[in-house]
């Protein structure tokens, strides 16, 4: 275990190094951010003397090795938008990311896995004939547009949603959470079924298959035969069996779900990190840029790592060909 | 049914919530201020913000008329052209309760002058500001400037006190690495103070019971909730839901449905911004076009077929859906020296044009490349297509290349664009202000947004009379010229002026502010 973990961190290293390299070798196709910076009235001098005192001109791995140096040391630099530190402003927008991740990635868990077992058991029925096709819609619908029509039909008609923000916030030591309030998740309701619609329809339609295959198999057949509940078999063998290959999925999905929060935070002015990369974008605000790419590259690295980790709690032929490797 | 076209029926079935308490305004638009130092940026939003707690001497009321704010009077010193003589409001005092003095306003004009302001550039022409009692200052100019005040409309006043003792006496050096109590926190005299902000989230204000203003303001609004809402699809929904009773930018292509609304209404006023086609008529040769050895640009022939094969109310009806006001000049028409003559728009004629680019030599055409911004302006990328279509029919194939602003704008600034829009407000409200950008030859710091090659030695020459001519009439006959030298060269291919459109709940009353600056001390509830 303790191996597995110091090598992971190792690739960690090397994977955020990377992340740093080639987002910086982006951004000067982005545009020029002293044009954004300095109104109209700005002279080509006024702006070059800009790009000199933030170190724009500086060549690609200056730049580069002093963001690494000043990263390593906690230190991204203040955003060329807001003029704030980068790490503050993360700090204060990670809660309502997170929140939203963890809400739309649980529901599409439970639901998925929920709606998976019973379609594959009830295979012909036609409910779930139903929501086998129902479930194209997560698929097929792009995440801005069923979000723009879950506005409409729960802010604008049915007024019993609001269409934007987070609101009911608490703050405890220095995280707020929308979770202790009725408002918070009034508000959160919209965005964690936008976010999470997609990975729930992947979750249902992977367990299905996972299950039908394994239903088929022999000791499945060996089970019954033994006289043992139909419950127990469904979800005591079946289920247990189709878990590795669900976690694997699920677990990365968390991870996009993380990172790519951009588009449902920005359909409902949601106040997380991926608005605020998305005013970096159009701002081509370098330091929240790259402080952001790296943030997230630390969250697949980090889920990746915990993957690793349920798979050897459960199926124990994993860790035993480990430490056949290691021996 | 396509899945569209039921999404449109369901979008279409919508229902209008009732409307708020009479006197919290709930305010939404798609960016947010930057930050909350009244000096760091000189940003349109940003000033929005600023104006509602902090004051200038003098500022742009909802008509765009210059009025008195925290200056009563003002004057050039008699003999003296180059020392304004500002008197000042007797009895004003900060949120915190400090009283307004002439110090205040000699320690914030210093402040926007400081290297780290981004407000110096509108100050190059002040040498001095000094106190001469209590309620009097004098601005002095590096040589007569009859237009100093407006340069001013955006120039808030500080307390010395206040931002001495929090080491905010200078604007954020962000450079350095600084941050600033400023930039958070605010102390101003406006009729407005602030309750809380979350960045990109949301911003309370208060109505401040000390107001020097009472009685002459209708100050109805006691409590102002402000949302940025990115998404325009969403801020639509927003007001239609009721959640908030005031949007500046409802695009274009919902305005109907929102007018149509119960509960709803949309006010419009021309805006101080002009779209127009800038072309780059200087160089030899341009890199981007399929002429060999000549610039196309530079034959006036090709450039005037140009102007009247763009049909200009195909783009109002079509693009804009009406909400634009087509232009034969590069100038609003609040603007000093704009005529009812300048903007008369260019009779569309294909056959006139056919005929020019055939005199000019280019009667099979040639193509060019044409760079247009697709987050800036209203429906840009609409634009330009149009246009590509109008260039077609004169035989010149313009390849378009669409950027978003933070790309598009640098090729005009660094000459890499040969061919490009560009849109235009004038601050100053007078035409000083688009020649010394737009039309003066491109050196040292004059004409850094003329990407044209165009340079005129007498336009120049013109152009710095200008800014110490004080004899307006003089002026204002200086002016008609360069205007007419311009349109005679054709520099720029006007399209038009954009229009505001401000949403607001029927029972808000509330005219809109040419530069797009609402001020809600003059809003009133019906």
């Amino acid at each position: 275990m303790l191996s597995i973990i110091l090598s992971r961190l190792g690739q960690a290293t090397f994977v955020l190094l990377l992340v740093a390299l080639v987002s910086f070798s982006m951004f000067r196709f982005v545009g020029d951010p002293a044009s954004n910076m300095l109104g109209q009235e700005a002279s080509q001098a006024e702006r070059e003397a800009l790009k000199d005192r933030i170190g724009l001109n500086d060549p690609l791995p200056v730049q580069y090795a002093r963001f690494v140096g000043n990263a390593l040391q906690g230190d991204f630099g203040l955003s060329y938008r807001t003029r704030e530190p980068v790490a503050d402003m993360i700090a204060s927008r990670l809660p309502a990311t997170l929140e939203l991740a963890l809400v739309s990635a649980l529901m599409a868990l439970t639901m998925g896995v929920l709606l998976g077992v019973y379609t594959a058991i009830n295979r012909n029925g036609w409910l779930a004939q139903m929501i086998m096709s129902t479930s194209l819609v997560g698929v097929s619908l792009p995440t801005f547009l069923i979000g723009v029509l879950l506005i409409w039909v729960f802010a604008v008609e049915l007024s019993w949603l609001p269409s934007f923000g987070r609101s009911g916030t608490v703050d405890i030591g220095g995280w707020t959470t929308g979770l202790l309030t009725l408002d918070g998740w009034k508000s959160l309701v919209l965005p964690a079924v936008t976010l999470g619609l997609y990975q729930m329809t992947l979750i249902m339609r992977l367990v299905r298959a996972e299950m039908m295959e394994v239903l088929r198999q022999d000791f499945i057949k060996f089970a019954r035969a033994r006289g043992l509940s139909e419950r127990r078999v469904q979800f005591g063998h079946a289920l247990k069996n189709t878990l590795v290959p669900v976690i694997t999925v699920a677990g990365l999905q968390l991870g996009s779900i993380v990172a790519f929060a951009i588009i449902t935070e920005s359909v409902f002015q949601w106040p997380g990190v991926g608005l605020m990369f998305i005013n970096a974008v159009y701002y081509v605000d370098i330091p929240v840029m790259s402080a952001y790419l790296l943030l997230v590259g630390l969250v697949f690295v980090v889920i990746n790592l915990i993957v690793d980790l349920l798979y050897l709690a459960i199926d124990p032929r994993i860790k035993s060909k480990q430490v056949g490797a290691g021996s | 049914m396509p899945r569209n076209q039921i999404a449109a029926a369901i979008l279409a079935a919508a229902v209008i919530a009732p409307l708020a308490s009479a006197e919290t305004l709930r305010w939404a638009r798609s960016g947010d201020s930057l930050t909350l130092d009244p000096h760091a940026q000189n940003e349109g939003t940003t000033h929005t913000v600023a104006h509602q707690i902090y004051e200038p001497l003098l500022h742009r009321d909802m008509a765009g008329q210059i009025v008195p704010a925290l200056a009563t009077s003002w004057a050039t010193v008699p003999g003296n052209p180059n020392v304004w003589r500002f008197t000042l409001r007797e009895g004003v005092t900060f949120h915190g309760g400090e009283a307004f003095t002439a110090d205040d306003v000699v320690f914030s004009i210093k402040r926007a002058k400081m290297e780290s302001s981004d407000m110096k550039g509108l100050l190059t022409s002040v040498k001095d500001v000094r106190a001469v009692d209590d309620l009097t200052v004098d601005i002095e100019t590096n040589g007569a400037n009859p237009l100093l005040i407006n340069n001013l409309t955006n120039l808030f006043i500080m307390d010395r006190g206040w931002s001495e003792a929090n080491d905010s006496a200078t604007p954020q050096d962000f450079a350095a690495g600084e941050t600033s109590f400023a930039a958070a926190n605010t102390n101003g005299t406006g009729a407005f103070q602030l309750v809380s902000r979350t960045p990109d989230e949301r911003t309370v204000f208060k109505a401040n019971p000390n107001y020097w203003g009472k009685g002459q303001f209708p100050l109805e609004v006691t409590e102002i909730i402000f949302t940025p809402i990115q998404s325009a699809a969403t801020r639509v929904a927003a007001l239609l839901s009721g959640e908030v009773d005031f949007v500046q930018d409802v695009p274009v292509q919902d305005l109907g449905r929102v007018d149509s609304a119960d509960g709803l209404k949309v006010v419009k006023a021309a805006q101080n911004r002009v779209i127009f086609f800038g072309m780059n008529q200087g160089k030899a040769d341009l890199e981007t076009d399929s002429v060999e050895g000549a610039n196309p640009f530079a034959d006036r022939r090709v450039r005037e077929a140009m102007n009247i094969a763009i049909n200009r109310e195909a783009i109002q009806k079509v693009v804009m859906r009406g909400q634009s006001d087509p232009t034969g000049v590069i100038m609003p028409p609040f603007v000093n020296g704009w005529t009812a003559e300048l903007g008369a728009i260019p009779a569309n004629d294909l056959n006139k044009a056919k005929s020019l680019m055939a005199d000019a030599g280019y009667g099979d055409g040639f193509s060019v490349t044409l760079n247009c911004p697709n987050d800036r302006y209203i429906n840009d990328e609409a634009i330009c297509q149009a246009f590509v279509g109008m260039m077609g029919q004169i035989g010149i194939t313009v390849n378009l290349d669409s950027k978003p602003k933070a790309q598009h704008f640098p090729t005009i600034q660094n000459q890499t664009t040969e061919f490009y829009m560009l849109g235009w407000g004038v601050p100053t409200f007078d035409s000083h202000y688009i020649f010394n950008f737009l039309v003066h030859s491109r050196e040292g710091d004059r004409g850094p947004w003329n990407n044209t090659g165009y340079s005129n030695a007498d336009v120049d020459s013109m152009i710095v009379s200008l800014e110490s001519e004080t004899d307006l009439a003089v002026r204002d006959a200086t002016i008609g010229k360069i205007w007419n030298q311009v349109q005679q060269d054709i520099v720029y291919l006007p399209v038009h002026n954009q229009v505001l459109n401000w949403s607001m709940a029927n029972n808000v009353a509330f005219d809109v502010q040419p530069e797009d600056q609402p001020h809600f001390k003059y809003l009133s509830f019906q």
